[in-house]
């Protein structure tokens, strides 16, 4: 019978193959006592022997296959395995308590696990894991069953784990292993992160259930959707694989589009841009031809610690993203604090509505000495790339003179120390209050470019929180006067001469880039694995049908109109 | 039995490749090698033993020397213990 199980989609994919159950730490041998010490000695010196020689065989086959860095670890576990403090310890253990050797290694080594474990520093932390890993491997030796190391793997496998180690993950055999399932885990736990780097088909956080899977167990494996289907019927097997290559037909047909240009069918030049939280998230940016970066949260910088970050700390990490995107163009938002997003060490006093309050700008040019150190770290970095400063939650034209007077200061007082700034530095605004989109036409005069923040100019239009069930409703991107303001946006923009962008969730959406592309905007900023979708969707379309198609959506009457509208359209293009 | 105290500087502490270093190196003095920092010692033999000692940065360690060859064991591991530390 086959079973389903449902976790977190942490690594998009599907994969169809045999379970590999990787024993948990939790399976303790029996203690037993034994009469004959000596020879229950000699079993555990061979099981040692036998075990350093599967391991020396692997990193013979690692040395030759990854070089010398990966074979490094089973170096290493070669050495632990000669360690008095284990082995010696052990064969202490079976003398003095007349036990068997499998649970005097296993007890030993608890006790050095449980030290390493509560160590502060982290590389000794992960040393548990070898630890684990090498007295598993002499265990199963002693047990007189055949241990199989994640390395060892040679036929295709699904992992299933409670969870995965960071050494777990190192030996991965990527040539054999097509996704893994977890017990426990979140998005972003390591395992998760890892799958993603690694593009494996992962779900992580699948419960309990996911513990009754067995060795040899058929699995599939649909990560894209969370599930995992336990010994599927024949039905599934077929619908799945059929399933599988569509999707990696998907996946090809995406990557063709990595080098190429974001042009719709009629010519039309767009620029498709990811958003990032963080120089972690630019492998992934770069991996996927992004035209550049939309927008750089920079709150990370600022959130997790307990001051604030300096200016040569700033300025590292923007000359790093500046340099890494080459001559693409960066948008790094100033601190957008506040709100939701709270800093222990800012000591803001309680607000009754913060959404409403002291955030963003506002926060900013109450607390100058704070926006002068990031204005001033992204102004040195500005020589390293194309740099473009925009300024969060603009309300009023005052607020964004003043923010343009204390960035002008700044940038005198450089020139002053003499400390280059680039004269080609572009400074906009993000667009999320609907004061700013309906007096676009007048800031557009002060500004370089606009990028519109959909997920806030949604809220503060519709008058309700996403986030709050009983009107996420509400939350309607494609709904005519949300489109209606966006158009107010791009206008004021195209008329001015400067460019306008989204760097809103609205922005990687294929039902709502078409009726974008079609109100004019030029820079579409979303997450950097929407971008080759949104690049082939780009170039499906001719942005002068799409610009007659949108007047119509402009004057229906509901959101679900609008979908249908541009679904209908889509459909009959396709 | 010999000992002499020591003072950790390397930013890192006392992690894996010094302490397989540190063991290659004691494994060749017939003596007892052993390591105390406050109330925890460990095997200078065992690399094990070495790194559940946790040592960081800014750590007093007394080694001690046990056994024949102890004088020139204290002298050499001391001297590579600083040595270590300062790679």
């Amino acid at each position: 019978m086959s079973h389903l199980l449902t976790g977190v989609p942490a690594s998009p994919g599907i994969a169809i193959a045999k379970a590999y159950r990787l024993e948990s730490e939790g399976s303790v041998p029996q203690r037993k006592a034994v009469d004959d010490i000596a020879a229950e000695k000699k079993r555990l010196k061979e099981a040692v022997e036998a075990a350093k020689a599967d391991i020396d065989r692997i990193r013979e086959e690692t040395l030759e296959r990854l070089g010398p860095p990966k074979a490094e670890i089973f170096e290493a576990h070669l050495f632990l395995l000669e360690d008095p403090d284990l082995i010696d310890a052990a064969m202490d253990q079976i003398e003095s308590e007349g036990i068997n050797a499998e649970y005097a290694l296993h007890e030993v080594a608890s006790g050095i696990m449980e030290a390493l474990r509560s160590m502060d520093n982290e590389m000794l932390r992960e040393r548990a894991a070898d630890v684990k890993d090498i007295t598993g491997r002499v265990i199963t030796k002693l047990e007189g069953r055949e241990h199989i190391a994640l390395s060892e793997l040679n036929s295709e496998t699904i992992l299933i784990a409670k969870d995965l180690t960071p050494s777990d993950t190192a030996q991965l055999n990527l040539e054999f292993v097509r996704g893994f399932v977890t017990e426990i885990g979140s998005r972003t736990s390591h395992s998760a992160i890892m799958a993603r780097s690694l593009e494996l088909a992962a779900v992580v956080g699948a419960g309990s259930d996911a513990s009754g899977i067995r060795t040899g167990d058929m699995v599939i494996l649909d990560a894209t959707a969370g599930q995992v289907i336990v010994n599927p019927s024949d039905r599934q097997l077929e619908e799945y694989s059929v399933r599988k290559r569509e999707y990696e037909e998907y996946q090809i047909r995406m990557r063709s589009y990595v080098e190429r240009p974001s042009v719709t069918a009629d010519g039309a030049q767009v620029e498709l841009a990811s958003n990032i939280g963080g120089i972690d998230d630019l492998e992934k940016v770069l991996a996927n031809g992004a035209d550049g970066i939309g927008l750089f949260r920079t709150e990370f910088l600022y959130m997790g610690r307990t001051t604030f970050p300096t200016e040569e700390e700033q300025y590292s990490v923007y000359k790093h993203v500046l340099e890494k995107m080459g001559g693409k163009r960066v948008v790094i938002r100033t601190l957008d604090i506040g709100g939701d997003k709270e800093l222990s060490y800012l000591q803001l006093p309680k607000e009754n509505n913060p959404f409403l309050g002291l955030r963003a700008i506002r926060l900013c040019l109450e607390r100058k000495n704070l926006f002068r150190i990031q204005l001033r770290a992204l102004l040195r970095a500005s020589v390293h790339g194309k740099l473009a400063i925009m300024f969060p939650m603009i309300a009023v034209l005052s607020e964004l003179q003043e923010a343009k007077r204390i960035l002008a200061e700044e940038r005198a007082k450089l020139e002053q120390e003499g400390i280059p700034v680039s004269h080609s530095l572009e400074v906009g605004i993000m667009i999320e209050i609907p004061a700013a989109a309906l007096a676009a036409d007048i800031l557009a005069k002060e500004v370089d470019f606009f990028s519109i923040g959909t997920n806030d100019l949604i809220q503060y239009t519709m008058a309700a929180d996403r986030m709050n069930e009983s009107v996420s409703y509400l939350y309607q991107p494609h709904h005519p006067s949300i489109l209606r303001l966006v158009q107010l946006v791009i206008q004021a923009a195209n008329r001015n001469g400067k460019w306008a962008g989204m760097c809103g969730e609205m922005a990687g959406d294929s039902a709502a880039i078409p009726l974008l592309l079609g109100l004019g905007l030029h820079e579409f900023s979303m997450s950097a694995s929407s971008v080759l979708p949104a690049r082939e969707l780009v170039s499906r379309l001719s942005k002068q049908e799409w610009s007659r198609l949108t007047e119509q959506a402009l004057g229906m009457s509901s959101q679900q109109e609008v979908l249908d509208f541009v679904n209908q359209q889509l459909r009959s293009e396709a | 039995m010999v000992s002499q105290t020591f003072t950790v500087i390397h930013p890192q502490g006392f992690h894996v490749r010094p302490a397989k270093l540190f063991v290659e190196k004691a494994n060749t003095f017939p003596c007892k090698v052993t390591l105390f920092k406050g109330e925890k010692k460990a095997n200078g033999k065992s690399s094990l033993g070495l790194l559940t000692l946790g040592i960081s940065r800014g750590d007093e360690i007394r080694l001690e020397a046990d056994g024949d060859q102890e004088e020139q064991a204290l002298h050499e591991l001391g001297h590579m213990l600083t040595k270590i530390y300062e790679e």
